[in-house]
């Protein structure tokens, strides 16, 4: 795949009444959970754009999912509709109660998928996980991925529980921005040396607008964190406490923002910047206010090299591929 | 006499000085005494009835001081709300889970363990607690509020009538009683139904009030709901009348807001997120919002990162009360700092200067808390040394 391509088409497809208009909301549209019982029913196909990252735009069709619609995307559109997918999102209803005619119709997707787009990634989100009682969750969610997988043919399908009232939801759709980003390497290779260097038990990149982690790098202590959600819940805090400032500073979500956030207590230092356009960097390093200090002023350093490398026409700073070694880690004080 | 001194200590009260601090001392006491024991088994048995004969004017002897607790006191017609509200404020249960809250059978006594420490009492609608069986000096008798509540959805003359035979009863023996009318629900009323509500109310009451002879009872009304902010406000308010040392926490933040161009300042409980001070500039619900979420931001992450683990050491020294700040998007910041084990000072600051003044402003907290900390131990340390 060209990983120079900017613009991925997105499918997101389901049954209807099954909840994908109302996630696409929340993560893209900056919608609170409890706004979605606004939403309609999704007409025929809805495109959005969403930038992501900068160098990346995700093409989203978000198509409606009523029978004569889903005939329709299997015949006569379908050359239209399955062609150069970059990832498919099938969105299950937990409580449906036809899983059987869902599986063939999800079936019929994936043949058409095959036939248009046999490399296309593939995700399934069972969706609505909060209407299950806790204790058999992760039960019924394991059947029921299992027999997803089982009407997958060769595809390689990724599979979670999601609901929009938690946390669950950051984490599916991190999982599938995260196949998404066509530099990843790159910088994963930057945000490990990064850390070596200052000494982190933990960096997280966020994306701006969405607040999805798009990478992460943990160190050998940091691991030991007990919490593994906590990306997601991260995802979760910094955006309700967005929409709050939104709320409270009259302006809208999407351009409300922090542009920097200092935490110290006695377990641990926190320090949450813009880094580059697109992104914010979540540092957390032990306690020490000098450490922490000198933490904070590299990671300054770093946004600055990023910044000169995207004044120098490299959309987001992040270099693209083929391998470029950041310039930027060899400059660091310490 | 352990409460209605602190009401007085408000007014020019010869005792203030004392008086009132006895009490604040039981914060800091983490021990019970076997007096304090001993009165919370009293406490205990609403229905022990009978024992009405005491003479109400010699309350508690004075060597119980140190331990009456100020009781914050939940009434109101049954489904009015007041489980509702003692679940949200002082149990962090998310509004919407309240619909599947039980209704309540017999007193629910919570002790809150805070700044201060105190009872709130949640009694069921249906308790005909001014029959005699009930002895009125259990219930009132170290009362600090009394917070009835109101539905405004509902028809509430009823309530209104109750109420009013309420305040008359407990006017009667205990004067010193704050009393506060919560007209609850009103996130489902429109705005202006809502203050023709709230005219209403206030008006029934005060007319029927002043008809039985008392022209200026001590009754305050607030417009609640618990979908939104406005409780936590409302009991903010309740509270702070039960501080003793109000003013001069009052003074002490409206020298620093000023020092340090904060635009709005509280000192907040961070447990219950009530604000038991601010600064006296009027109260901005937006900067009260942001500050009390600002708490919940902080709270949530450092219960994702306070781990423990013998392989985790510190790098360094660090000053041990938590700091933090954010910068928004309209250089708004939102600074935040431990005070101690209960409180925390946030201010929102708009100078976008302040961003390099950050030094100062941080110094300068640390002098607050040094003189809040004094505001609040010295009284105990006193009588700490009188004690031994």
């Amino acid at each position: 795949m060209d990983a120079r391509k900017k613009k991925r088409k997105v499918l997101l497809m389901g049954k209807s009444g099954s909840g994908k208009s109302s996630m696409r909301s929340i993560i893209f549209s900056n919608y609170v959970a409890k706004d979605v019982r606004r939403l309609g029913a999704t007409i025929d196909v809805e495109h959005s754009h969403v930038k992501f990252m900068g160098n990346l735009t995700l093409n989203l069709w978000d198509c409606g999912g009523q029978d004569a619609f889903m005939e329709t995307y299997l015949a006569s559109q379908r050359s239209n509709i399955f062609s150069d997918v970059a990832v498919l999102i099938y969105v299950f209803d937990i409580e449906s109660r036809e899983v059987d005619r869902d599986m063939d119709t999800y079936n019929a997707v994936i043949e058409a998928l095959r036939e248009f787009s046999p490399n296309a990634y593939v995700f399934c989100l069972v969706h609505k996980m909060d209407l299950i009682q806790a204790e058999h969750r992760q039960r019924i969610y394991e059947e029921r991925s299992t027999l997803i997988r089982s009407r997958s043919e060769h595809f390689r399908v990724d599979t979670f529980g999601s609901s929009i009232w938690d946390q669950s939801l950051y984490k599916a759709w991190a999982g599938i921005v995260h196949k998404l980003i066509p530099n990843l390497t790159v910088i994963e290779r930057f945000l490990t040396a990064f850390s070596k260097k200052i000494d982190a038990e933990e960096v997280i990149l966020f994306e701006r607008s969405t607040f999805l982690t798009v990478t992460s790098v943990t160190s050998e202590v940091g691991e030991l964190n007990p919490i593994y959600d906590r990306h997601e819940r991260l995802s979760n805090i910094m955006k309700a406490f967005k929409h709050c400032a939104a709320r409270n500073t009259l302006t809208t979500p999407a351009s409300a923002g922090f542009v920097v956030m200092h935490t110290k207590t006695p377990q641990f230092n926190i320090f949450l910047g813009r880094f580059t356009d697109n992104t914010y960097i979540f540092l957390v390093v032990p306690p020490g206010e000098a450490a922490y200090n000198c933490a904070v002023l590299n990671t300054m350093l770093a946004r600055e090299g990023f910044s000169k490398l995207a004044a120098a026409g490299r959309s987001d700073g992040f270099p693209l591929p083929p391998p470029e070694t950041p310039e930027e880690t060899n400059g660091l004080a310490s | 006499m352990p409460f209605p001194p602190v009401r007085r200590s408000q007014s020019e009260d010869p005792d203030r000085d004392h008086l009132p601090n006895t009490y604040i001392s039981s914060t800091f006491s983490t021990y019970k005494t076997s007096a304090q024991l001993s009165l919370e088994k009293l406490l205990q048995g609403p229905n022990h009835g009978g024992g009405s004969t005491q003479p109400r004017s010699a309350l508690i002897p004075n060597t119980q001081a140190r331990d009456a607790k100020p009781r914050l006191l939940l009434m109101g017609l049954r489904r009015s709300g007041k489980s509702s509200i003692a679940s949200v404020v002082f149990h962090k249960m998310p509004p919407n889970e309240t619909l599947f809250l039980e209704s309540t059978t017999r007193i629910q006594k919570d002790s809150i363990h805070s700044f201060m420490d105190f009872q709130v009492w949640d009694f069921p609608g249906q308790l005909e607690y001014l029959e005699p069986s009930f002895d009125l000096e259990d219930i009132f008798g170290s009362l600090g509020a009394l917070v009835w509540v109101i539905d405004a959805q509902d028809d509430y003359l009823d309530s209104v009538a109750r109420l009013n035979r309420t305040i008359l009863t407990v006017q009667q023996y205990y004067p010193g009683i704050n009393i506060e009318v919560f007209i609850h629900k009103v996130d489902g009323l429109s705005d202006e139904y809502r203050t023709d509500t709230f005219q209403d109310i206030v008006q029934r009451i005060s007319d029927e009030l002043s008809d039985a002879g008392y022209e200026n009872a001590p009754v305050h009304y607030y417009l609640t709901s618990i979908y939104d902010y406005s409780v936590f406000e409302a009991f903010s308010k309740v509270i702070q009348k039960l501080i003793p040392n109000l003013s001069t926490l009052e003074n002490l933040i409206n020298t620093l807001a000023n020092n340090c161009g904060f635009e709005k300042t509280y000192l907040f409980d961070v447990l219950s997120k009530i604000y038991i001070a601010s600064d006296t500039r009027p109260v901005d619900m937006a900067c009260y919002e942001m500050c009390s979420d600002y708490i919940d931001v902080i709270v949530d992450i450092s219960e994702l990162y306070s781990w423990d683990h013998p392989d985790r050491r510190p790098k360094g020294e660090q000053i041990q009360e938590a700091e933090s700040h954010v910068v928004l998007h309209d250089e708004t910041m939102i600074h935040l700092m431990e005070m101690n084990k209960y409180l925390c000072l946030v201010s929102v600051i708009r100078n976008p200067e302040a961003k390099e003044k950050r030094g100062l402003i941080d110094m300068n907290c640390r002098t607050f808390q040094d003189a809040l900390n004094d505001v609040f131990s010295r009284s105990w340390e006193q009588e700490e040394q009188g004690n031994a």
